[in-house]
């Protein structure tokens, strides 16, 4: 279906399936309940969830399935950040065109950084995206302050032109991003039997731009471009010898990529009307490195359980203080309630990157295939009287 | 909490999910709860109100941040009948009682900022869709208080903004649903320039470093003009990245520019770095022009002295409050969080406990937690008895208009909280201002729902 294999199109659904459903799935405990605490389902949080999915799945198409490792995608994102709230301040609050511009602007961005950095390879190849990126993130923060905002960042106000709104925020408010007249913080909530789960406009809107950027890059993976550019991942030096000239692949590529990021940032702007120069710091590229390979480097679903799983560490340990561990623990005694709070504290709260760190660690050693791997053998222990799995497709084979 | 705010264009007014959107109000507020709690985004339903403090746990900001903190659980003990009750028996306005807040337990909950307007969003945005909260409080950068304000202004909660001095935040970026205690940069200005014109003279040349964000702009600014004003040059004015830990490569131009002040318009880390380098290159034995060479602090806090440990001896600055104070507001606080942590309280500590206490007040006086009833409440509200003498919550831009302190590093410090002497109180008609000269609008409450 859909031009896709039997077993990507089942692939295909389960990733729809779980971006309907996240509401659910994301809620599973009562909310008045101890558990509570895990919940992930509150609309910032789910939205991160897609718009990191987003962002990773264009850096694995560069990474995962062409071999370079970019380590300033931070940037393109950034820039897609802000070409969108200069289009919800200058021109509408409507989301569409904003969208629209990051990615083109990020796909710009991406051919002309593109352009000089793929002349070279392997670890120059990732200097210069790096350098590229910490200038425009030095940029950004400082030189263009007009421009950007500076670290104070970009927002909106009232007294923007917005010119295809006409006379807007009679109300004395800022008018909040919408689709058409549709908020995009809207939510409807439905509460059952204890449990509450939050529908939001602006999710869902996120949410189908991320399926159809999952089916794009599916597209791309099963196609002789993306045969091409598996090529060059495997051996750019012999691909050479044959006479091909790689160079147009590899920029066609990056460019794609970063529309992707460009993609995610217009997303991000579109939710919540702020751009700041930390979005195109080094360390939010290094985390989207992060991402894919947790999640499985080269595989199709990797990349967005990986942002999610590092998503879900940032926002929902880091906010387990002490206090919260003394409740969960209030029932042993008073000393080795302290004790085992003193233990677990450095590990929760703003400890979080500790945790991760852990668990990256673990992952990158038992599994190096990433969380998909760790799926894969589980799955394979429920079947092991089948015949091993003989294809080897993008969606099995994890990267390095 | 079903958010049916949809705008005139409501081209969607009509379809399933705004159907849905009206389909579910009568679900939430059910007509047994009391007038005061429906009507406005995360009404308390249960026994408890949950506020959200959201203060900087990483970043140039952190020791700040963990004071802030303290004073946020010392206020909540407080309101919720424990301890010893600290600034609510002094302070003027008799509505709390020690029992939560009308009638409910205070619960909080904390997130890091990270001194960066983008997670501080995130991390207000979660108190707010995830657990519920009514109000956010916090911040220790003026980039930060901007930023969550506006998104609370967005969300329909009330914003009682911590640490923040830049003119911004009450200024051109002021919002109807942010309120502040603490005092600015143009009050930083008028209250320093006449005693750095009566110990430095009036013909004095200023080279300024500025953090690169809106406090950084505005305090350069206020103590520009008002310097410039008394006869005083500007030499040159640099911006460094609130990121910098070295300034060294920042000092050194200082000393071929030929000026005689150096204005470090640093708070935090920064402030503390910038400070050391400069004593370090010897800054303060120099002899420019024929006179001593002078370092000044625009803002300052005794966290800040106690980093930069003996460079601060002598060095002027100002200062929104400061432990040392006699007044009987200042002395029940000093006392009962030196009781609960060991030592007293900064200047951050103070205004965000303060903060949490108007609020608590403010939705007692209004009998509602609506964002609307508050803002009411706090507008042209007038109070005394929490450690700044007579005070004024100006309606016009939601800012606190109160007495400034302006201190001096101590020669002698007699212990290792004892670093800052005060100077003089400026009174506060001397640093009030009008309300327009920062433009801005102030827009309209938005209770959410």
């Amino acid at each position: 279906m859909f031009g896709l294999s039997a077993k990507d199109t089942r692939l295909f659904f389960i990733v729809t399936g779980l971006v309907a459903f996240a509401p659910f799935l994301m809620n599973p405990f009562p909310t008045g309940s101890a558990m509570a605490q895990f919940n992930a389902g509150y609309p910032d949080l789910m939205q991160r969830f897609v718009i990191f999915g987003i962002f990773a799945i264009g850096f694995n198409l560069l990474f995962g399935l062409t071999g370079y490792l970019s380590f300033g995608h931070a940037a393109f994102l950034g820039a897609g950040s802000y070409a969108a709230v200069w289009m919800l301040k200058l021109l509408t609050i409507n989301v569409i065109p904003a969208i629209l511009i990051s990615t083109v602007v990020a796909g710009a961005f991406a051919l002309l950084i593109g352009f000089i950095s793929l002349r070279r390879s392997g670890i120059y190849f990732s200097i210069l995206t790096l350098a590229f990126a910490q200038m425009a993130f030095a940029l950004a923060a400082s030189v263009l302050t007009p421009i950007t905002g500076g670290e104070t960042g970009l927002q909106t106000a009232l007294n923007d032109p917005r010119i295809l709104d006409g006379i807007a925020s009679s109300g004395g408010n800022i008018p909040a991003p919408a689709l058409f007249g549709l908020e995009m913080r809207n939510s409807y909530v439905w509460n059952v039997s204890g449990w509450t789960f939050t529908f939001n406009a602006g999710y869902y809107l996120a949410g189908a731009f991320m399926i159809v950027a999952f089916y794009l890059s599916m597209r791309i993976f099963r196609s002789p471009f993306g045969l091409m550019l598996q090529a060059i991942k495997t051996n750019q030096t012999r691909l050479n010898y044959t006479g091909l000239n790689s160079r147009p692949y590899t920029l066609a590529v990056f460019v794609i990529s970063g529309m992707y990021a460009g993609l995610a940032g217009g997303l991000m702007a579109s939710m919540d009307p702020l751009a700041g120069a930390e979005r195109m710091q080094w360390t939010a590229s290094g985390e989207v490195v992060l991402m894919t390979i947790l999640g499985g480097a080269g595989t199709l679903i990797g990349p967005v359980l990986g942002a999610g799983f590092i998503k879900y560490f940032e926002n929902i340990f880091s906010k387990i203080n002490s206090n919260v561990l003394h409740e969960w623990f209030a029932f042993m005694p008073d000393g080795m309630e302290d004790f085992i709070v003193t233990i677990l504290y450095p590990f929760v709260g703003k400890g979080w990157h500790l945790t991760l760190g852990i668990m990256f660690m673990m992952v990158v050693i038992f599994l190096p295939g990433g969380l998909v791997e760790g799926g894969q053998r589980i799955a394979n222990l429920f079947r092991r009287k089948k015949s091993q799995p003989s294809e080897a497709d993008g969606a099995k084979t994890p990267a390095e | 909490m079903s958010k049916s705010n949809f705008t005139r264009r409501g081209l969607l007014k009509t379809s399933a999910v705004a159907g849905g959107a009206t389909l579910a109000a009568p679900q939430f507020f059910s007509p047994s709860w009391a007038d005061g709690h429906a009507g406005y985004l995360n009404a308390p339903q249960g026994d408890t109100v949950t506020l959200g403090f959201n203060v900087p746990q990483s970043g140039p900001y952190a020791d700040e941040g963990a004071d802030e903190l303290r004073a946020y659980e010392l206020a909540v003990e407080h309101l919720n009948g424990g301890g010893d009750a600290g600034m609510m028996n002094t302070f003027s306005s008799k509505a709390l009682t020690g029992n939560g807040v009308l009638g409910k337990k205070v619960a909080y909950v904390t997130g890091d900022t990270q001194t960066k307007p983008d997670a501080a969003r995130a991390s207000a945005k979660s108190m707010i869709e995830k657990d519920g909260a009514v109000m956010i409080t916090g911040g220790s950068s003026s980039g930060v208080a901007v930023a969550v304000q506006a998104l609370c202004q967005e969300a329909g909660i009330i914003f009682m903004a911590g640490l923040t001095h830049s003119n911004d935040t009450t200024g051109k970026d002021k919002k109807a649903n942010g309120f502040r205690h603490f005092f600015n940069s143009y009050m930083s200005g008028a209250a320093l320039a006449p005693i750095l014109g009566a110990n430095y003279g009036k013909d004095r040349k200023a080279y300024h470093l500025t953090a690169d964000y809106n406090w950084g702009y505005t305090t350069e600014e206020a103590v520009r003009t008002s310097t410039e004003a008394m006869g005083w040059e500007t030499v040159a004015a640099v911006k460094t990245p609130l990121t910098q830990t070295d300034f060294s490569s920042y000092i050194a131009p200082v000393l071929q520019s030929g000026a005689d002040v150096l204005v470090l318009n640093h708070y935090g880390g920064n402030m503390v770095n910038s400070l050391t380098n400069a004593v370090q290159f010897g800054l303060r034995d120099k002899q420019v022009n024929g006179k001593n060479f002078e370092i000044i602090v625009p803002l300052y806090s005794r966290l800040m002295a106690k980093g930069a440990g003996a460079n601060v001896k002598g060095i002027f600055g100002s200062t929104n409050w400061h432990w040392s104070l006699t007044d009987e507001g200042s002395k029940a606080f000093v006392k009962s969080f030196g009781e609960k942590y060991g030592f007293p309280p900064s200047q951050a500590a103070h205004t965000c406990y303060v903060q949490t206490m108007l609020y608590a007040d403010a939705a007692e006086r209004a009998g509602t937690f609506n964002p609307c009833g508050i803002a009411e409440a706090l507008e042209g509200f007038e109070f005394d008895g929490m450690g700044n003498g007579p005070t004024l919550y100006r309606a016009e831009d939601h800012q606190c208009f109160k007495d400034v302190l302006v201190v001096k590093g101590k020669e002698n410090p007699t212990s290792e909280f004892d670093l800052l002497e005060i100077v003089e109180v400026t009174p506060a008609a001397q640093v009030t201002y009008d309300a327009s000269i920062f433009g801005g609008e102030l827009g309209t409450c938005n209770p959410g729902a």
